[in-house]
């Protein structure tokens, strides 16, 4: 950037053009700054937090201890967020059966969360014990 | 002790020979060998197992280091595998290699894999790696175990390769995962190992090492491999066949005809046998014995026809 500055010779009038520009660019970046301002004062809550899903607000725990998800079948309302916790000594890693959503390797006391919006019935299960099943049944008017 | 109906499919069976078929729970070294066509167990004082060993081409067996395990079982899974590794650099005579049969890691993150690599390579004998389930769920479920260790490999990490007259080939049972499955070996697997031993001869000496063992162990556990039994007959009509497995974190052995298969204790933590717990996670055992629960093996390759001798050690013994 400097080496752009150098390379203009200061004359009178460019030095004119010059406190011009940089008034310019200061407008301009006052500008942005007041419209950003403005963006997130209105801005909802989807525009700033990339949410997958609107949620209810309801979180159910299901825990996994013993190399099984208790409760082992869930039914819920759409909109409900599952948060699995491990309570084993040992890792697991939960994975919808055809792997449309996974936790990350979670270790003792870590928890994964996910937010359930379409009525169906999903099967999931631990990535790293596959014979670890569980189900979550989502329907309207659902627990 | 025989418990054979719980272990494998179709019960105890005699081969044409009469073989021994024998399913022993170790808690010492058993050393089989085959004398006058008949297997016969010793019990191995380590002159016998010397005696027998001295001059036979020898690797070791090591499994389930799980670095990075830090429960109560075992606060420092990393030290006791360096106890395991300061026991063979003390060896006077070295193995030729290692062969890690899976579980490396704990939670597959790069330190643990740096740490464990540090270790072991402090042996500076060629190793030779299958991946344990954890080692292989990393972000990309296993790319982080290639990236390191799948060099030359096919697949899921699977290869093979020669030592000695003696054909090693490695099998990966613990990607491609199925929900409420068993591990398994999956299609493409099996169509290499049918190319990869189908020009060998019959008396060449086979040893299959992979994490899970590939006979069915205990189901509600998930002890075993949904589709063993295809990699076990493809290797059928050879005279020797040794199939190394960890996982379980106990020895359990079994000869089968002309198959013997060996799975390894874990340098990190002990588990249940089959049953004797509500799960398969770490057996806190008091800490004053923990060391007499984890081990490595050696296996030596005695004569052609002939099962290798398998002599295993625990962390407690000199």
């Amino acid at each position: 950037m400097s080496n752009i500055f150098r390379a203009r010779p200061v004359t009178g009038t460019a030095g004119g053009r010059g406190i011009l520009a940089h008034a310019g660019t200061l407008f301009v970046l006052l500008a942005f700054a007041l419209l950003a301002f403005a963006h997130v004062s209105n801005a909802t809550e989807s525009d700033l937090v990339p949410v997958a899903a609107p949620t209810n607000g309801k979180t159910v725990e299901v825990g996994i201890s013993n190399f099984t998800f208790t409760p082992n079948e869930l039914t819920i309302a759409p909109g409900t967020t599952v948060k699995w916790v491990n309570h084993d000594d040992i890792p697991h890693l939960v994975a919808e059966k055809a792997f449309a959503f996974k936790s990350k390797a979670l270790d003792t006391d870590e928890s994964f969360s996910f937010t359930f919006t379409a009525p169906g019935v999903v099967e999931y299960f631990c990535v790293v014990h596959p014979h670890m099943t569980g189900k979550i049944i989502v329907k309207a008017g659902g627990a | 002790m025989t418990n054979s109906r719980d272990w494998e499919n179709g019960g105890p069976e005699m081969d044409r020979r009469g073989a021994l078929e024998c399913m022993v729970w170790a808690g010492t070294g058993m050393l089989w060998a085959l004398s006058r066509g008949l297997p016969s167990s010793i019990s191995i004082g380590d002159a016998k197992a010397a005696e027998l060993a001295k001059g036979a081409f020898t690797f070791l067996q090591i499994s389930d280091s799980h670095v990075g395990f830090d429960k109560p079982a075992n606060p420092n899974a990393l030290g006791t595998l360096q106890e395991a590794i300061a026991k063979i650099n003390a060896m006077p005579v070295k193995p030729s290699f290692m062969i890690h049969t899976g579980d490396i890691t704990h939670l597959s993150k790069d330190n643990q894999f740096d740490d464990a690599a540090q270790v072991i390579g402090s042996t500076g004998l060629p190793v030779f790696y299958v991946p344990g389930e954890h080692d292989v769920i990393d972000e990309g479920l296993g790319k982080s175990y290639l990236a390191r260790y799948g060099k030359g490999s096919s697949g899921s990490g699977w290869y093979s390769f020669d030592q000695n007259g003696v054909h090693f080939i490695g099998l990966v049972n613990v990607m491609n995962l199925n929900a409420g499955g068993l591990c398994n070996l999956v299609v493409e697997q099996l169509a290499w190992l049918e190319t990869d031993v189908k020009a060998l001869s019959a008396s060449t000496p086979i040893v299959i090492f992979a994490h899970v063992p590939l006979w069915t162990v205990y189901p509600e556990w998930g002890w075993g491999t949904e589709d063993g039994a295809r990699a076990l007959s493809l290797v059928k009509r050879f005279g020797s066949v040794t199939i190394l497995n960890g996982h379980i974190h106990q020895i359990m052995q079994k000869v089968e005809g002309n198959v013997s298969f060996h799975t390894a204790r874990s340098t990190a933590f002990p588990q249940p046998e089959p049953g004797k717990a509500p799960s398969p996670g770490p057996m806190k055992v008091p800490s004053e014995d923990l060391r007499k629960f984890l081990g490595i093996s050696e296996v030596s390759f005695i004569k052609v026809n002939q099962p290798l001798a398998i002599v295993d050690k625990t962390l407690a013994d000199a």
